[in-house]
């Protein structure tokens, strides 16, 4: 397996959080356009590697990271870098839905502004845009002056991709985004994670090894802040390489 | 239901009518003891800046006038301050410093309002006379329309100097009330606005103060409370005049609780002590008009950001 289109390269990368050894000598790269996602057990480190790519951890003064983290081939880590641009590029969907406390065209505008100076009917199509692209249109199209906090789980997680979209980022990371929904609302992202697929690249961390299957390109198994094997997802889940990983996909561990 | 429980929710129930007795004991004895005055006075006692005991003519309109402005400065200077402090201790302040510093601000809080009154006229207003009045007066006293607000002698003492040490008092209570709903803010939230590109300032002002708005207002109001009722500290710096001719801050003047302070205790029954009991009764009436007026800017605050369907 040889990525040859690599958009992100972790390349010696450790993390620490103050003493604790977090990620330990990271090395891998991510396709363009491509779905990865991280798979692994409750503490491992997939959280914390999804993080460091648009550098979220640098609010949090006891972490670190060093090594190289390259993005079309520039290295992230260095302090040169203006995180406010790179999260614009990189953009990030929680857990649980977090809308901000605005309506929901507010919501999504509020990204732009920050970004663009757009015309009132410029930014009417960019929230329609994003709104589409995240399949929540039709069902908001009648309400963008109700608050965000008035939807449902999922329509509230779907408001949130699109408000990472309508920023047009290069990237999106999804950290665990559908913990906190039912199932119909999932199987919703999950097609929308495929379709966004085509103008993306879409990293996911997920506690659920059947979501990575069904969703991802490649897949990464990490094990106590190590990346024990990373390849392409068919492969993994169907001929593991490292006994550990079919282990852990098997359920006989985790 | 058990006794025990009937007791206690009888016990519960009398307590919360308790206060409500009691507000309106204390707004019946105002209007009882102000009743003289108003019927001697009637409307006219709030536009008049009469206060003539020997002639027994009262006007309400200076001291009403010297609570409100006052108040209004304190607010305009302790409002953006406590904000800068609340997002500095929540921020960016590394964690070392925090509970010092917020611990030190709060402590301010604790200084007894004498004390205040004593450091504004002692140390504060000859600095203020000697240093800030007159610069204020070079810089924007030029600026037409405002320049009046400037202009007159720099005494030190007056309506902008009680305005000032009364910024200072408010400032641990507004301050700690943000700082204490800003850090209950879910850090997944800050980190979605973070997430879409924000700096700490559009983070703050774009997410997390609309989402503690119900919190922040609650604290300015705590402190608009104080200074509206504050008596010690602004009667020692505010010049304690009833004669009020210009619109400058300079200028020294009255407040309501200053007047209450100073005159209550030789007042002679009668007219005189029924328009103090009136001012009072106006005060009184001054921070229902707040909280009512707060109520409505949190409606309102709430529709903009959409309904809640």
């Amino acid at each position: 397996m040889e990525i040859t289109d690599a958009q992100i390269e972790f390349k010696d990368f450790n993390f620490y959080y103050g003493k604790f050894h977090a990620l330990k000598n990271i090395n891998f790269k991510m396709a363009r356009h491509k779905c990865t996602a991280f798979i692994g057990p409750s503490g491992c480190g997939k959280s914390t590697l999804l993080r460091t790519i648009n550098r979220m951890y640098d609010l949090y003064p006891e972490q670190r990271a060093d090594g190289q983290l390259l993005f079309d081939g520039r290295n992230l880590l260095g302090s040169e870098i203006d995180v406010s641009v790179l999260r614009a590029r990189i953009g990030m969907v929680f857990q649980k839905p977090t809308p901000f406390p605005m309506s929901i065209y507010d919501n999504i505008a509020f990204g732009v502004k920050l970004h663009e100076k757009l015309s009132n009917s410029e930014m009417d199509n960019r929230v329609e845009w994003a709104l589409r692209k995240a399949a929540l249109w039709d069902e908001v199209k009648d309400k963008l002056k109700q608050s965000g906090m008035s939807l449902s789980g999922g329509q509230q997680q779907r408001l949130c991709i699109a408000r990472g979209i309508a920023v047009k980022p290069e990237v999106i990371l999804l950290d665990e985004p559908t913990s906190a929904l039912d199932p119909i609302s999932t199987a919703r992202i999950e097609e929308l994670i495929d379709e966004l697929k085509e103008e993306f690249t879409i990293v996911i961390v997920t506690h659920n090894m059947q979501q990575a299957a069904r969703i991802s390109d490649y897949t990464a198994y990490m094990y106590l802040g190590e990346m024990v094997e990373f390849g392409v997802t068919d492969e993994l889940f169907v001929k593991p390489k490292k006994k550990e990983t079919e282990d852990y996909i098997t359920g006989r561990f985790g | 239901m058990k006794f025990g429980d009937r007791l206690f929710g009888t016990l519960a129930k009398s307590f919360a009518w308790l206060t409500l007795i009691l507000l309106a004991g204390i707004i019946l004895a105002l209007v009882y003891a102000s009743w003289p005055s108003i019927q001697a006075f009637g409307i006219g006692f709030l536009f008049s800046d009469a206060w003539n005991p020997p002639m027994e003519d009262f006007g309400g309109l200076i001291p009403i006038y010297g609570t409100l402005v006052t108040s209004v400065i304190a607010l305009l200077i302790a409002v953006p301050v406590s904000f800068g402090i609340a997002l500095f201790l929540t921020e960016m302040a590394p964690a070392w410093l925090r509970r010092p510093l917020g611990t030190a601000i709060e402590l301010l809080a604790a200084i007894p309002s004498i004390v205040y009154g004593m450091w504004g006229l002692l140390v504060f207003a000859p600095i203020f006379a000697k240093y800030i009045q007159p610069g204020l007066q070079s810089s924007i006293g030029h600026v037409p329309v405002i320049g009046k607000l400037f202009a007159g002698a720099p005494l030190g003492i007056g309506l902008l100097a009680a305005g000032i040490i009364l910024a200072i008092m408010i400032i641990p209570y507004i301050a700690s009330v943000m700082r204490d709903v800003f850090e209950v803010t879910p850090p997944m939230l800050k980190e979605s606005a973070y997430g879409v590109g924000c700096t700490t300032w559009e983070v703050m002002w774009g997410v997390v103060l609309p989402y503690t708005k119900t919190g922040v207002i609650g604290g300015v109001m705590l402190g608009l409370g104080r200074a509206l009722g504050e008596t010690m500290a602004v009667t020692f710096v505010i010049g304690n005049t009833n004669f009020l001719d210009s619109a400058s801050l300079f200028a020294p003047g009255n407040s309501i609780t200053s007047a209450l302070a100073n005159e209550f205790a030789e007042a002679d029954p009668g007219l005189h002590t029924a328009a103090l009991m009136e001012l009072g009764l106006i005060l009184f009436m001054i921070t229902l008009v707040v909280l009512v007026v707060s109520k409505l800017l949190l409606n309102r605050l709430a529709k903009g950001e959409g309904t809640k369907s």
